[in-house]
């Protein structure tokens, strides 16, 4: 690594710690900054390098959130009294208890995610194309669905969490805090991933798959592998963002497969897919472009967002990195034989004249 | 002693038979042809011999093992790989890339493909592009080299994977014809040098009566002829099956 690659992480990593610090009245929005950039960071590990489109990985994130809800709870009360009282009865925690509930909780769902994928992966991974991405949005719907029959962790009610008995601003940099350094830690982990053995593995299923199964690339290992340690990742964050939404229910803030779960996508989309940097960036462009939305042009906020969709699936395939890919190669050490980039400017033109 | 062991395969895909009762025996170590007119069966019986579809009856063992009911990466973890007839290789990435994903993964566990590349996987991956031929077009995307360049690439990519037996789907089809003798002489290195059993299929009779020890000829999914090259040539029912007297 050399200085400048030093001074700009340490740059980010001050932003980091800085920004909830220098904009206080936006802790909230930072920490959902960050859920999307990990989100989307996770989802581009199967979507963008191994070329798996899953719609459904929001079931990670939802089944996240209630594991560690129940680890929580459970370590002090009976679950299904806890749950019963649906928050009318007395359950106190200290605060040692709640903090050890957070950390448990949020580690136990990422290793009960990461083990759900496994299982949902030897099945769903027959699936190609299109037909995996249905296959793993109709888990995640219908998980949704038999949670919120399931009243042992509250039915379609939900499960109230305890709050944290200290400052409320506390908790509020606490869970940012929770939030940046999973993130960090993903970005690192993907980082080495990416430039190892395994990361080409997954790049030849994405590129051939029948010619990766005919070389005797090991497909389904690595298939399964790289979407449990996705799926590790959002099982974290949906642990995470329990604690953080304090009270939630299946449908919408679980298992919620129409926002997370599309924007996750859009994300990746709009950012470039298969890069390391296209999430992140697409996760920073698609919140702002949110919250402006949410703010200035409320009513219009979701056919902005449609269009926004429409928009880079239609116009903007490759997203903002694959953009910048194909404009300067150069800067991603690539090189282009003089003739195919003729001809590809050439082909670029006939098809706009068309 | 024969690596593969073909015998009595059939296999039809609804009403067309396109093997029947074949029986063919590859040698260890040797160069094997595979010869015979448009529509013969050939192709169908690479596939049938790497696992792309279940055959309908006869047997196929390879080191003396049965492996017709075995899927495709099962059997190419065997060390029995194969090159297409429509070359496939990873198209966005560039020649060195295309080469170090070819690394035996078969000879890897989990945790030493969470290694990167060493330095001797990069050298080795330069010195086989070199071979055939592709060193200075090494940092180019291989999906823009031309299709001959691209056969060459699979080729290397290929011996990459350090396989016991290779089975080539035309070798020099699409290949301009100036470079055909030194792709020869490739492929006989590679049987010489790294002693890897070839089975080819081949349309170009020059070259594959200039390289097999042993050539089978099909026609209309039978085995018409086996034999070696004066055999074949000398042959009247391939000279026949060739020119269309059936």
């Amino acid at each position: 690594m050399n200085i400048q690659k030093i001074g700009f992480y340490g740059i980010l990593l001050a932003i980091t710690i800085a920004a909830p610090f220098l904009f206080p009245n936006y802790t909230t929005q930072l920490a959902t900054l960050w859920l999307f950039i990990i989100v989307s960071m996770t989802w581009d590990m199967t979507g963008g390098q191994m070329g798996y489109n899953s719609l459904g990985n929001i079931f990670f994130y939802g089944t996240g959130m209630y594991v560690a809800a129940v680890i929580a709870i459970g370590l002090v009360y009976d679950v299904g009294e806890y749950t019963g009282a649906s928050g009318g009865g007395r359950y106190d925690f200290t605060n040692e208890q709640y903090i050890i509930g957070f950390v448990l909780g949020s580690l136990g769902a990422g290793l009960f995610c990461a083990f759900s994928a496994f299982i949902l992966g030897y099945v769903l991974f027959g699936l190609r194309g299109p037909y995996f991405a249905i296959g793993t949005l109709g888990t995640a719907i219908a998980a949704g669905e038999l949670v919120s029959n399931w009243d042992w962790v509250g039915g379609g009610q939900g499960i109230t969490l305890p709050v944290y008995g200290g400052d409320f601003d506390q908790t509020k940099l606490f869970i940012y805090f929770a939030f940046a350094i999973t993130g960090v830690v993903l970005f690192i982990f993907l980082n080495w991933l990416y430039k190892t053995r395994f990361g080409a593995a997954m790049n030849a299923i994405r590129d051939d798959e029948e010619k990766a199964e005919a070389m005797g690339i090991h497909t389904m290992r690595y298939k399964l592998v790289a979407w449990a340690m996705s799926a590790f990742f959002i099982g974290v964050v949906g642990g995470i963002s329990a604690f953080q939404l304090i009270s939630f229910e299946p449908l919408e803030s679980a298992y919620q497969t129409i926002n997370l779960g599309i924007f996750m996508v859009v994300c990746v989309l709009l950012g470039g897919k298969g890069t390391l940097w296209g999430p992140i960036i697409g996760a920073i462009a698609f919140q702002v472009f949110k919250e402006v939305t949410w703010n200035y042009f409320l009513g219009w906020q979701w056919v902005a967002l449609g269009a926004l969709i429409v928009v880079t699936v239609v116009y903007f395939q490759d997203g903002l990195m694959g953009w910048l890919k194909h404009t300067k190669p150069e800067w991603f050490g690539l090189t282009v034989d003089e003739k195919e980039s003729e001809t590809r400017a050439t082909s670029k033109a006939e098809a706009a004249a068309r | 002693m024969s690596i593969i062991d073909v015998s009595h395969v059939s296999k039809s895909y609804g009403g067309v038979k396109a093997n029947t009762d074949v029986s063919i025996k590859v040698e260890k170590g040797g160069i094997t042809g595979l010869i015979g007119p448009n529509g013969s069966g050939k192709t169908t019986l690479f596939n049938s011999i790497v696992g792309y579809h279940p055959i309908d009856s006869g047997s196929i063992k390879y080191e003396g093992k049965e492996i017709s009911k075995m899927q495709v990466p099962e059997i190419a973890r065997l060390g029995l790989l194969r090159t297409f007839q429509q070359t496939r290789i990873y198209g966005e990435m560039n020649c060195v890339e295309n080469m170090l994903i070819s690394l035996p993964h078969r000879k890897m566990s989990l945790l030493e493909t969470l290694k990167k590349n060493t330095a001797e996987d990069r050298e080795r991956a330069e010195h086989l592009l070199e071979f055939v031929g592709l060193f200075e077009k090494r940092h180019l995307r291989s999906g823009s080299l031309s299709f001959g360049q691209q056969k060459l690439l699979e080729f290397a990519m290929a011996l990459m994977n350090e396989p016991t037996v290779l089975l080539l789907d035309e070798p020099t089809a699409g290949i301009n014809p100036t470079l055909i003798n030194g792709l020869i002489d490739r492929l006989k290195r590679a049987n010489s040098e790294f002693g890897i059993t070839l089975f080819i299929i081949e349309h170009n009779m020059r070259v594959i009566m200039n390289m097999a020890d042993q050539i089978y000829c099909l026609a209309h999914g039978e085995l018409l002829a086996s034999g070696n090259a004066a055999d074949i040539q000398n042959d009247q029912r391939v000279i026949d099956a060739y020119l269309g007297a059936h």
